[in-house]
């Protein structure tokens, strides 16, 4: 089975007047389905760039990226979001849902740019919000949900149309202790049950800590790449510190 | 991905911000609305300004004498003695030419039932009531008979009915004097109303032309000549031939003024016709350009509109939307609302132009082809003052766009 994301000498330098900004400079990486890599790393470390690079986001100054085993790098912007609409999730630390809109219609939104028929779409959105133990939301809108519960919404949506990866873009950055926890087990659950492959990117060693495989980035570089099974003292420290 | 889809996100959108959507329309609503009251009601001055002069008699062409130089004293117009009875009949025989009735008047005192009134009596020919499209009231109108025998009968307007009759005997068979002569009423004509320069044309007494010349006036020459062509297109030939005729029988040299004149009542219509067409474009087009004001409203909102949903636009385009669908689905926006805002305008437009022609008692007829326009013109403003919003719209970054703020 092809990798879920590989890239190879992966370059993304924003051509500004003064001087240049190397923000990915050769980056190697390889995920694999089932995964669920943590990216970590301080702020202009790149890890943000190659987030937005591997979710069709941005597109690589120069280096080799192939999705699915797909080479992705010369693809018109047409079929990238084509890709995107069936084959990958976002999950964003915003939330971003729709206002004035409920869970289920903003659940529903990949699958209607993937053209998928209206019983099919109801179908999945229901099943995504059973998914994250908010179907008895499903008519309300987020204004008359807490962050925590929005963030399901937005993980649900990311779910729905079974994706081979989500990104989620340090999804607990605005969300209290208790709540992190809720969404990061949540996330966690759905790689061990489901095997969906996940990759997060965030700054909080806590987070990360839920992940089964940390990749640090520095100054555009791949500072570790350690294969960390999630220590129970980690989510002991996590679960004692919402006691 | 499918376009009904996009569509029906745009209408949902709308939904989700209603009283802005009614406030973006309104400027539409004001323009459309404006556009098919004055069409409306320039439409209803055009139909009963031509509706006047149809009133005046279908296809006429009058002929009058021309001035009289005598020493270098001229008269005026109709002092000349020149149209005679023959000049009708050889009128008459001319191609396109289906009616000609000689007009003599005379101002006088007519008296009957012990009554009298001054009013004008006219000497006219059997085609007159059918030149004048004027239908009777009562009885008959003058015979070929009556005029080939210079017969003693005239037939009444309404006005002179009312004043020599004034208890509603019936006049018919009654005997009115015209200058000591006595004439057998024999039929009235309908009401006509005012002429164009404000004469009551109901005013009159007709009598065969004949009976006129030979026993009243005295005279061998006419006032002037009714002339109906057959077609109001052929109205602008008749009056060239009946000139060249008149020229050829009065014995006029080419280059010498005429001792008649020949005036066709199509000029006045159409002078009345093109003010009135003047005007009304003159109205279209400030209701045009409020139309217009109205499309830069649409663009103003959908530009805020662009700018507050930035953070939509950039989770839309992450989660799959090709940027064609979000250029779609705000230009589906801009033109739901134009188009909307257009048929809410015809509908408030036509109920005011029902008001303004009960209240005002002015005329008012909406056109298909002006609502038409106005809806096609209000999408059509969607369109061209939506298209920037959506393509800025759908040229944002989506990285950019997801963090803005």
């Amino acid at each position: 089975m092809a990798s879920v994301v590989e890239v190879r000498k992966l370059r993304r330098v924003y051509p500004l007047v003064e001087e240049p900004v190397i923000a990915l400079a050769g980056v190697d990486l390889t995920i694999d389905p089932g995964e669920f890599v943590a990216v970590m790393g301080p702020s202009g470390s790149g890890k943000s760039t190659f987030m937005h690079i591997v979710g069709f986001l941005d597109r690589p100054t120069s280096g080799y990226y192939a999705f699915n085993g797909r080479d992705v790098t010369e693809l018109p912007e047409d079929t990238l979001a084509d890709i995107r609409s069936r084959e990958m999730g976002f999950v964003f630390q915003a939330y971003n849902l729709l206002p004035r809109t409920s869970a289920v219609e903003n659940v529903e939104l990949p699958m209607l740019y993937a053209g998928i028929g209206e019983k099919e779409r109801r179908a999945a959105a229901l099943g995504a919000l059973d998914a994250v133990g908010l179907l008895k939301y499903a008519q309300h809108h987020p204004n008359q949900l807490s962050g925590g519960q929005q963030q399901r919404v937005a993980i649900a949506r990311s779910l729905v149309n079974d994706p081979r990866l989500i990104l989620a873009d340090e999804p607990t950055g605005a969300l209290d202790v208790r709540s992190t926890n809720d969404i990061m087990q949540l996330f966690r659950k759905l790689n061990d049950e489901r095997g969906i492959t996940i990759m997060l990117v965030t700054h909080e060693p806590d987070v990360a800590a839920f992940a089964k495989r940390t990749v640090t980035f520095r100054d555009g570089h791949i500072l570790s790449d350690t294969a960390a099974p999630a220590t129970p003292r980690s989510l002991d420290k996590l679960g004692m510190a919402i006691v | 991905m499918k376009r009904s889809i996009i569509a029906r996100m745009a209408i949902l959108a709308l939904l989700r911000n209603r009283s802005r959507s009614l406030l973006t329309m309104l400027g539409v609503v004001i323009g459309v609305a404006a556009v098919i009251i004055t069409v409306a009601i320039g439409t209803g001055a055009r139909t009963s300004v031509s509706d006047q002069i149809n009133a005046l008699g279908s296809n006429m062409i009058i002929v009058q004498p021309g001035s009289l130089n005598l020493g270098g004293v001229r008269s005026g117009s109709g002092g000349a003695s020149s149209l005679t009875p023959a000049d009708g009949m050889a009128i008459a025989k001319l191609p396109h030419v289906s009616a000609v009735s000689p007009t003599v008047t005379l101002r006088t005192q007519v008296v009957s039932n012990g009554n009298n009134w001054q009013t004008t009596v006219t000497g006219v020919a059997p085609s007159y009531t059918y030149i004048r499209s004027w239908p009777m009231a009562s009885g008959t109108f003058i015979s070929q008979a009556d005029t080939d025998g210079a017969a003693k009968v005239a037939v009444l307007g309404q006005t002179v009915i009312t004043n020599l009759f004034p208890n509603g005997q019936n006049p018919l068979g009654q005997t009115v004097l015209v200058k000591n002569v006595p004439y057998v009423v024999i039929g009235t004509l309908t009401a006509k109303g005012q002429s164009g320069v404000g004469q009551d044309q109901d005013d009159t007494i007709v009598i065969p032309f004949s009976s006129m010349l030979e026993r009243i006036t005295g005279q061998t020459t006419l006032a002037a000549m009714d002339v109906s062509a057959d077609t109001s297109d052929n109205v602008d030939a008749v009056q060239t031939e009946v000139t060249q005729l008149l020229e050829q029988r009065h014995r006029i040299a080419s280059g010498m003024p005429d001792d008649f004149m020949v005036r066709n009542l199509q000029d006045i219509a159409n002078a009345a016709a093109s003010t009135a067409a003047i005007l009304q474009l003159l109205l279209a087009g400030v209701a045009t350009v409020s139309l217009v004001v109205g499309g830069i409203g649409i663009m103003n909102i959908m530009l805020v509109s662009v700018t507050e949903r930035t953070r939509e636009i950039g989770l839309r385009l992450a989660v799959g939307a090709r940027r064609s669908a979000i250029l779609w689905q705000f230009l589906i926006e801009a033109v739901a609302l134009s188009t909307a805002g257009g048929a809410i305008g015809v509908v408030i437009g036509t109920l005011g132009s029902v008001a303004v022609s009960l209240g005002a008692h002015w005329p008012a007829a909406v056109p298909l082809s002006a609502v038409l326009f106005s809806v096609a013109f209000s999408a059509l403003v969607g369109v061209f003052f939506g298209y920037y919003p959506a393509a800025k719209a759908s040229r944002l970054d989506p990285i950019v766009a997801l963090r803005f703020e």
